[in-house]
């Protein structure tokens, strides 16, 4: 043991509940003691779990260690906490790459030149993705559309486009694992009409919606009135407005919103960063429990996208 | 000391509130305001009242009534709203270890005083 893991996790041991795991869990990433890194965050995560750094952290981990769906699953955590958290964009940008998936790299790397214009590795990358996809006959694509748009599954990347892709200044990209990942059995697999198939008795209070406003799922709406596209519609640039309210304030990043209404409880999150999910309950619904059944509703609705896609 | 201050002050006196104002929630103005350092009072009032004016439109498309009370969950803390009459929203920033249940119960009570 070195002694700077041996002072941290001393630190850690002193104070069980300081944020020094994550440093921790990065000396032990960068020192090749993967195994001992993902017990540590996953650790201060059990503490912590709504702390974007710690999901980052996880998500550099598990890609080191070559699970590529649980860095993926960590990362998606990370921006669902942080939506505008670029090592977490770049991480998803570059397993999308890698899964020949370039619209949803280019779509990832561009959020990612947005939320920091001033790290010049992020264009490097951007301009990398479409050379390299260009060179390798992957249909790269110049202005994104959308991010509710609806893939075909994946094409596996080329070698040679992943081994030019792997030059990229981001530790992030390093850390990707060479082999392109093979698409899970369940990836393959038809998804569900809705995103929210067998999450509740009734899964009408549950819409997912797209950030330009589009309903991807569910249904909300009173006395048999259907008016989900609408309520959608209402949710567009939910998701940036509130990030922009809880950093502006220094709260970091947004987790939720939970409205109260004399009529009805209201809970909104986001699943992934590109989405927002409604749950809607009677008053008699504690708000803590409509929280419970809106974060069981977004797990659902994350596998439910990676499917679609 | 006038009503909106004796609201602020109730509200502010919760363990774990570092701030709290008094915005019109039309173009979120601050009406009144008790606010720690460091805590942007014209940033909070005008994306509340931005914030409050969305969820407000949203609830009416899904059928239900405005919302009497919001609670927009941060990282590291929370922003609390409760709306009152003649368009006042009574706002609250609160760090992660505040009394949730207690700041809600104190600003439903003093967002029915607003106006």
């Amino acid at each position: 043991m070195t002694d700077e893991i041996r002072t941290l996790t001393q630190r850690l041991a002193d104070e069980p509940s300081s944020l020094a795991f994550l440093e921790l869990g990065e000396t032990l990433r960068r020192r090749g003691q993967l195994d001992a890194a993902c017990k540590v965050t996953r650790a201060g995560l059990t503490r912590y779990p709504g702390l974007a750094d710690a999901h980052d952290l996880l998500g550099r981990i598990l890609s080191d260690l070559g699970d590529l769906a649980g860095a993926f699953d960590a990362w998606a955590d990370a921006l669902r906490f942080d939506p505008m958290r670029t090592g977490a964009l770049k991480g998803i940008a570059f397993l999308y790459f890698r899964a020949g998936d370039v619209a949803a790299a280019l779509d990832h790397l561009q959020r990612a030149a947005e939320a920091d214009p001033d790290d010049p590795a992020i264009p490097q990358a951007i301009a990398r993705v479409r050379r390299d996809a260009g060179r390798a006959g992957l249909p790269a694509v110049e202005e994104p559309a959308g991010p509710d748009r609806h893939r075909e599954a994946p094409a596996p990347a080329t070698e040679a486009a992943v081994a030019e892709a792997d030059v990229a200044e981001s530790d992030v990209v390093q850390a990707i694992p060479a082999a392109p990942p093979a698409p899970a059995e369940a990836d393959r697999a038809i998804p569900h009409d809705s995103p929210f198939a067998g999450i509740a008795e009734d899964e009408r209070g549950l819409l997912l919606a797209d950030a330009s406003g589009q309903r991807l799922g569910g249904e909300v709406g009173r006395h048999g009135m259907e008016s989900g596209d609408r309520v959608a519609a209402q949710l567009a640039g939910l998701s940036r407005e509130a990030a922009r309210a809880t950093r502006l304030l220094g709260l970091g990043g947004w987790h939720s919103i939970a409205v109260e209404t004399a009529d009805a409880h209201l809970f909104l999150s986001a699943p992934t960063a590109e989405t927002v999910l409604l749950a809607v309950r009677e008053p008699s619904v504690p708000m803590a429990r409509l929280g419970l059944l809106a974060e069981r509703a977004g797990r659902a609705a994350r596998h439910w996208l990676e499917q679609i896609r | 000391m006038t009503p909106a201050q004796a609201s602020l002050d109730r509200v502010t006196r919760i363990p774990g509130v570092r701030g709290a104002l008094i915005a019109s929630a039309a173009d979120g103005l601050v009406v009144a305001e008790q606010l720690m350092d460091g805590v942007d009072g014209r940033a909070a009032a005008a994306l509340t009242g931005s914030l409050i004016a969305r969820l407000g439109r949203t609830a009416e498309e899904a059928g239900v009534r405005p919302p009497v009370f919001v609670q927009l969950r941060g990282e590291e803390g929370s922003i609390l709203a409760a709306p009152g009459s003649e368009g006042l929203v009574l706002v609250a920033v609160v760090g992660p270890e505040a009394n949730l249940g207690l700041a809600r119960l104190e600003m439903l009570d003093a967002a029915g005083r607003l106006g």
